[in-house]
């Protein structure tokens, strides 16, 4: 369904049409524009180095190198099976649940490889939140839901936990629909309150970066919109990674875009640069539509 | 060619329907024979003596179980206090830490061999190092022997509940990271809550109504219990003792213990289905 979705994007850019199209062009380029300032100096919050991950024996992501622009919202795109989710599960380390999974490279955090062994990973994971397909409220209460990270991080009085949890669920644009039901089971909300129930957890324990795994392809379309205009929001305080299945998504919210093919990174750039003047071949085939 | 008659699928359908219901009711038809017969037989024993008083010889009135009701609850409760958290536990590391390893493996077909195990062998082999050594039959021996017997149901069940929780939410607690433990602790077993109560009742049904393992090991008593280390009176051995002897009135309290323990199973499972139900609201 994306596909035929998504055939119709490079038209916008390459097509010279007149009319309506030709407005929505304009207006959609001029989105680009703006954004042309912020994007000049960024440095890298996360650095992929010669990065190999295996599923036992099978070789899944080659030579990966990637970095990610502390700040910004990058986008991870390419088809089902090119290694976007694994590449992201190294960055937590949450790939480690598994026996038969490694790693192997480096991913600098600020400098240092976290795929050290030395390496705190509740600290790592306080320090880098993630954001799954699924929404995965715990089964607790939608304060508990929240208050469970603060607790287990920090200690602190109950008005101040109080106070958090609710400055979290409305950074999450949750608090309006969920502060007479905060005693309610978290599993009780919506699909898309419980994705951004899971949203406001990670943030309450303000994470220098947010990892978000297709966070929108279990929720409807309003919802989405919510979780989108929040990662817009949050960008600037956190660094935002986000996987995604959807190009418009990807150029919606996206500053750069990392394209992924068969466990390799065609393509890394700003994300305008990508979506109007692909550089090689696969990335304009895939957001052509041609493929994936 | 031309299109096959349906009658002789639509007999064949029906066969096998029939006759499937049919074996599903044999299930429900020897419950409800057993229920009916040891409510029969058991109910005229029930009376308050029944419960608060000692066993008299046979042919004296007004004779109870008192002292086997307390026995019996004591050595479940001391199995449950044993056999459970240590099953807990062992469901934990086969479910959490050592699904993938070899040690795991090895854990797992154990605690399958040692569900199989009859329980009259588990009642000699505790016999062997519990009662031979100290020079007594004991309560303690007998709770020991329970617990032997719970511990891989409990195990298994553990086991099997934890791995029902979505992997997802095994990462979503790690994610904000948890200890593996903790993740476990506060998380996957509030998500397996039911399953796990519903494990550790049934488990507790089933060592209760058991016999072999006690008859080397509490063996059974008339006197009320002064303390854990001499026989202790229970229900089961009672029930075997009695229904064995010649006397009248013995027979009428071995069906009415029969009776006693029946309700306690049968309540102990609806509990059970209780708890599984209340977790899907």
């Amino acid at each position: 369904m994306t596909a035929a979705l998504d055939e119709k994007m490079p038209r916008r850019f390459t097509d010279e049409e007149t009319g309506e199209e030709g407005a929505k062009i304009e207006a959609f380029l001029h989105h680009f524009q703006e954004e042309d300032e912020e994007d000049t100096v960024s440095s890298a919050k996360i650095s992929a180095r010669n990065l190999n991950f295996y599923y036992g024996d099978q070789q899944a992501l080659f030579d990966n190198n990637l970095d990610i622009a502390e700040g910004r919202i990058t986008a991870i795109i390419g088809p089902s099976g090119c290694g976007k989710s694994t590449h992201l599960r190294i960055y937590n380390r949450i790939f480690q649940l598994y026996g038969n999974q490694r790693a192997e490279g480096e991913v600098l955090l600020d400098g240092k490889n976290l795929l050290d062994s030395g390496t705190n990973l509740i600290e790592l994971r306080r320090r880098i939140g993630m954001i799954f397909q699924k929404p995965t409220p715990f089964p607790l209460s939608v304060f508990e839901n929240v208050a469970y990270g603060l607790r287990l991080h920090f200690k602190m009085p109950k008005s101040e936990l109080n106070g958090r949890v609710e400055s979290a669920l409305k950074k999450a644009a949750l608090f309006d629909e969920v502060k007479d039901k905060l005693d309610k089971p978290g599993v009780a909300l919506s699909g898309g309150q419980q994705q951004r129930l899971c949203i406001a957890r990670t943030i309450a324990l303000e994470p220098e970066i947010l990892l978000m795994d297709e966070p929108t392809s279990a929720i409807d379309p309003v919802a989405t919109r919510k979780v989108e205009e929040l990662a817009e929001e949050l960008k600037g305080n956190f660094t935002i990674v986000i996987v995604t299945h959807s190009m418009q998504q990807a150029a919606r919210i996206s500053d750069f875009t990392a394209f992924f093919y068969k466990g390799k990174i065609i393509e890394y750039g700003l994300t305008k640069e990508m979506f109007t003047n692909p550089k090689q071949k696969q990335t304009e085939d895939y957001i052509t539509g041609r493929f994936g | 060619m031309t299109p096959r008659s349906d009658k002789g699928r639509k007999l064949l359908d029906w066969m096998v329907k029939a006759i499937s219901v049919c074996a599903a009711l044999l299930g429900l038809f020897f419950l409800g024979w057993i229920l009916f017969v040891v409510i029969d037989r058991g109910i005229a024993a029930i009376n308050w003596q029944f419960f608060t008083k000692l066993p008299m010889p046979p042919g004296m009135e007004g004779g109870g179980v008192a002292n086997a009701i307390l026995g019996t609850m004591i050595m479940t409760a001391l199995a449950t206090l044993l056999g459970v958290p240590a099953g807990l536990l062992a469901g934990v590391y086969l479910a959490e830490f050592g699904k993938h390893s070899r040690l795991g493996a090895w854990v797992r077909f154990t605690v399958n061999v040692l569900m199989g195990i009859p329980s009259i062998i588990l009642g000699l082999f505790v016999y062997s190092i519990l009662v031979y050594p100290f020079g007594t039959f004991s309560g303690w021996a007998g709770g020991v022997a329970l617990s032997i017997l719970m511990f891989p149901v409990v195990a298994r069940t553990t086991e099997d509940m934890l791995s029902m929780v979505p992997n997802a939410l095994r990462e979503a607690a790690l994610a904000i990271g948890n200890p593996r433990w903790m993740a476990t602790l506060s998380i996957i077993f509030r998500a397996a809550k039911s399953g796990l109560i519903t494990g550790v009742l049934l488990s507790v049904a089933r060592v209760s109504g058991e016999t072999a393992p006690l008859l080397f090991t509490a063996l059974n008593s008339s006197y009320m219990m002064k303390s854990l280390n001499e026989p202790l009176a229970n229900l089961t051995v009672t029930i075997y003792q009695y229904a064995m002897s010649p006397y009248d009135d013995w027979n009428q309290i071995a069906w009415g213990a029969s009776l006693l323990i029946m309700t306690a199973v049968l309540l102990l499972n609806l509990a059970a289905r209780f708890a599984v139900r209340e977790k899907k609201i």
